[in-house]
């Protein structure tokens, strides 16, 4: 199982925990995360990624293995401990006031 | 005894105030949607207990909400777990504009600077119920389009007519953005709808949506080029009554103005207001020549005249006004009212209410005449609606 630790507006919306675990079928990568994510959890479409282009949002980022993998390829693998559960995929809002 | 609900939607969040007939003690529900900015909450003239609200982060994009019990429990239309996964559910956030017809975009738009810009969408200012059919309900977003859902907000489809009809590269944003804020339905001809656009103006279909025209002659406006132009107006609100549906009441820029043939010409009715700039304008639930609006010193200084917060009342839809301020802060306040948040009941005495930037919201139930403050530190308002309930 995936682990995706989503922010708190997200958790919300979903009407989650902080982690959700995920079936997601190989390769593992950020594309076949999140549309794992957002098929079962459907109202996080669009919040993410655009409904059209799938781009990222502007002020997410997404984290693994303490790395910023925000500017990768959605189509990369994810590290081994990301496949295996070790370690979760990090959804992270920016930080900001207002 | 009747009561009435009030549907608050602020910058952190959506509040629900009570109150029965008398409006004279208050119960406070929320924040709904904590921290999220909510543009709008509507409920559904058919099904009071169906409450719509329009969601929205800089973070997260726009989510529609649904109640179907009055506000006590919300859910996103479609949002629910999956729990196999399979077909993609609709998204009641997915609002794409229509390329069906070429594939393209219909067209572009002016941006601050005068150059061609592409739509993009942002949020739903303005969320509309059907006057008629219960699953049916519009919504009027930025950049500027009017969109539509027959399945209670699940799936949304734009009106394309409205972008493709012609104007469009000469719209342009107001200071808030490029939004279609006001959309009216002529509960007399269910093919007739108004809608506003800042800064495009006004505009009416007579067949359900396909087609728009322009609705602006009659309206002058001395910041853009041409101030007589057919398009680029920047209409902050449209008012109508339900049992005059061809006499609208419009707060623009700056100018109070009156059409008395659907929108066909306009007239300016500001007469004696201290200022004619502000953003709300209302109509008497029962009264429909007694309108209100709220002036606001100016363009460049959005609170009112000498920090004291007035509404205007005319009973002779216009040119003659009356302050109303018994109740009101008259010192020191430096708020104001935005366009979508002041809204009637329609009990015997007609209650009026109005929401601030800051905070505020007030209520009146002798049609003006005295005013109560209902709650006074909320986020932000952003949209007053009332509910007159049995």
């Amino acid at each position: 199982m995936i682990r995706v630790m989503l922010p708190a507006h997200l958790r919300a919306l979903a009407k989650s925990e902080s982690e959700v675990s995920l079936d997601v079928p190989e390769p593992v990568t950020q594309r076949s995360v999140l549309n794992a994510l957002e098929a079962r959890y459907p109202v996080l479409q669009g919040t993410i990624r655009d409904h059209v282009t799938q781009e990222r949002r502007a002020f997410l980022r997404f984290f693994v293995c303490s790395e910023d993998w925000s500017l990768e390829s959605p189509d990369a693998p994810l590290p081994a401990a990301v496949v295996s559960g070790a370690e979760p995929f990090y959804i992270i809002g920016a930080i900001a006031g207002g | 005894m009747s009561r009435v609900r009030v549907l608050v939607g602020t910058k952190k969040g959506a509040f629900i105030l009570s109150a029965d007939g008398k409006r004279d003690k208050w119960d406070v529900s929320g924040p709904f949607f904590a921290g999220w900015e909510i543009y709008h909450v509507k409920a559904s003239p058919v099904d009071p207990n169906r409450i719509y609200a329009s969601q929205s982060s800089g973070w997260f994009g726009q989510v529609i909400q649904r109640s179907d019990d009055g506000g006590k429990t919300w859910d996103a239309p479609g949002g629910g777990i999956t729990p196999v996964p399979g077909e993609m559910p609709k998204a009641s956030n997915k609002f794409v504009y229509d390329t069906s017809a070429s594939g393209k975009p219909l067209t572009t738009h002016q941006w601050y600077d005068g150059t061609q810009h592409p739509w993009e969408f942002k949020r739903v200012w303005h969320l509309e119920p059907s006057l008629t059919d219960r699953e049916a309900v519009y919504a009027g977003v930025e950049d500027a389009a009017l969109f539509r859902s027959t399945d209670a907000g699940q799936s949304w489809h734009e009106l394309p007519g409205l972008r493709g009809h012609g104007t469009g590269p000469k719209w342009q944003p107001g200071a808030g953005g490029m939004c279609l804020h006001t959309v009216i339905l002529d509960p007399s001809d269910p093919n007739r709808i108004y809608i506003a656009i800042s800064a495009a103006g006004a505009f009416r279909t007579d067949d359900g949506g396909k087609t728009w025209k322009p609705i602006n002659k009659g309206l002058k406006s001395q910041y853009i080029p041409d101030p007589n132009a057919e398009v680029g107006h920047c209409v902050h609100h449209v008012a109508m009554h339900k049992s005059h549906p061809n006499v609208l009441f419009m707060q623009k820029h700056w100018d109070i103005m009156r059409s008395d043939n659907a929108g066909d010409t306009w007239h300016e009715v500001s007469g004696n207001l201290p200022t004619d700039f502000g953003f709300v304008i209302d109509v008497h639930a029962h009264e429909p020549e007694t309108i209100y609006v709220v002036p606001i010193k100016s363009d460049s200084e959005h609170f009112p005249i000498e920090g004291k917060l007035s509404v205007y009342r005319s009973r002779k839809g216009g040119n003659e006004w009356e302050a109303l301020t018994k109740g009101l802060p008259q010192k020191d306040c430096y708020v104001n009212v935005l366009r979508d948040a002041m809204a009637v009941d329609s009990l015997d005495s007609c209650g009026v209410y109005f929401g601030t930037t800051g905070g505020q919201v007030f209520g009146s139930a002798d049609a003006g005449n005295t005013w109560m403050p209902i709650v006074q530190s909320l986020p932000a308002v952003y949209s007053v609606e009332v509910q007159t309930l049995p």
